[in-house]
């Protein structure tokens, strides 16, 4: 018991990291906070290209979430503001990236070689499952040969 | 027969070895890809470093945008190469992004100036619309105000050999 609540106080600090800089960005609508948390979570630091805009101190994640702030401010929606972000920065600010023909690759190229590594495993298995084929008169005479040979000993 | 296909697997983890090769081989992966390029260049009304007064345009003219700043080291190692590009007669108009107009004018009395103007950007507004994320960057404008190409990191000879013919051509 004891054990477990030492546990979960360890994860007490993380709960305080999932916050964005509170005291920079108020909100008076919770759910707006909320909005704000999750949109920096969803955005990617282009400077520091594995941490989104909500992990990252660099001073260009630091303006993109001012700007998010400023854009949320003006009653922007939320595709309104990362459509803002990728019209200059790219697709590559997205950790959620579009559905597209250049990125067909991205949201399949996992099922496309799941069901490749299916189809693979169907046919070797196949290939195992078949009868063996007769033998021939050859390989009868030889193992007749070797069953009286193991009877004789 | 069938023996053939136990090689397939072999097959895909050689190509996928080939595709990380290159990917993660690539020589600047830094340096992503701008949404910019065939797009006009942003609107912006702000002071320039040398004067202070108030600039909205750009010359009407093929130049290079270069986004600099006194606080970052690459843009110190490309200066020198500025100022031969400027010397070959080729036009180039500064961004000094998120800087100070002091400071940067003491930067350009002790290396040389190789801009014809220096717009001041102490906010970086201008440079989050042009999606700036790390200086230098140098951009490509032509005559019509439409951005051309962007190049990431400091502008040397090799770099040049590769947006110069595209430069001259927007002549």
């Amino acid at each position: 018991m004891k054990q477990i609540f030492l546990f979960l106080c360890l994860l007490l600090p993380l709960s305080a990291l999932a916050t964005v800089d509170g005291y920079k960005y108020p909100f008076d609508d919770p759910d707006d906070a909320a909005r704000f948390e999750q949109l920096a979570q969803d955005l990617r630091c282009p400077k520091c290209q594995n941490q989104n805009l909500a992990d990252s101190n660099a001073p260009v994640a630091v303006d993109l979430r001012d700007k998010v702030y400023e854009l949320m401010q003006e009653g922007q929606s939320d595709e309104e503001i990362v459509g803002y972000l990728v019209d200059r920065y790219g697709d590559f600010v997205r950790y959620n990236p579009p559905f597209r023909a250049e990125t067909f690759l991205l949201w399949f190229g996992p099922a496309l070689v799941f069901v490749f590594g299916l189809l693979l495993l169907v046919l070797i298995r196949r290939g195992q499952k078949q009868p063996a084929a007769p033998l021939s008169a050859e390989e009868q005479a030889r193992l007749q040969a070797l069953k009286n040979k193991a009877k004789s000993s | 027969m069938n023996r053939a296909f136990l090689f397939i697997p072999l097959v895909g983890f050689i190509a996928m070895g080939i595709l990380f090769w290159i990917g993660l081989g690539q020589e600047d992966k830094t340096s992503l890809p701008s949404p910019l390029i065939g797009k006009p260049f942003p609107t912006f009304i702000l002071n320039t470093v040398e004067s202070g007064e108030s600039t909205n345009h750009l010359p009407q003219e093929p130049v290079l945008v270069n986004v600099w700043a006194t606080w970052c080291p690459t843009c110190k190692a490309e200066h020198a190469f500025l100022n031969e590009l400027a010397k070959e007669g080729v036009k180039i108009v500064g961004i000094n992004y998120k800087d100070d107009d002091f400071k940067a004018r003491q930067w350009l009395q002790a290396y040389g100036n190789p801009y014809l103007f220096n717009i001041a950007d102490p906010d970086g507004k201008l440079g989050l619309e042009l999606g700036v994320y790390g200086a230098p960057e140098t951009f490509l404008v032509d005559s019509k105000g439409i951005i051309r190409a962007k190049h990431i990191g400091d502008l040397n000879p090799a770099v040049w050999d590769k947006l110069q013919p595209q430069f001259e051509a927007m002549q």
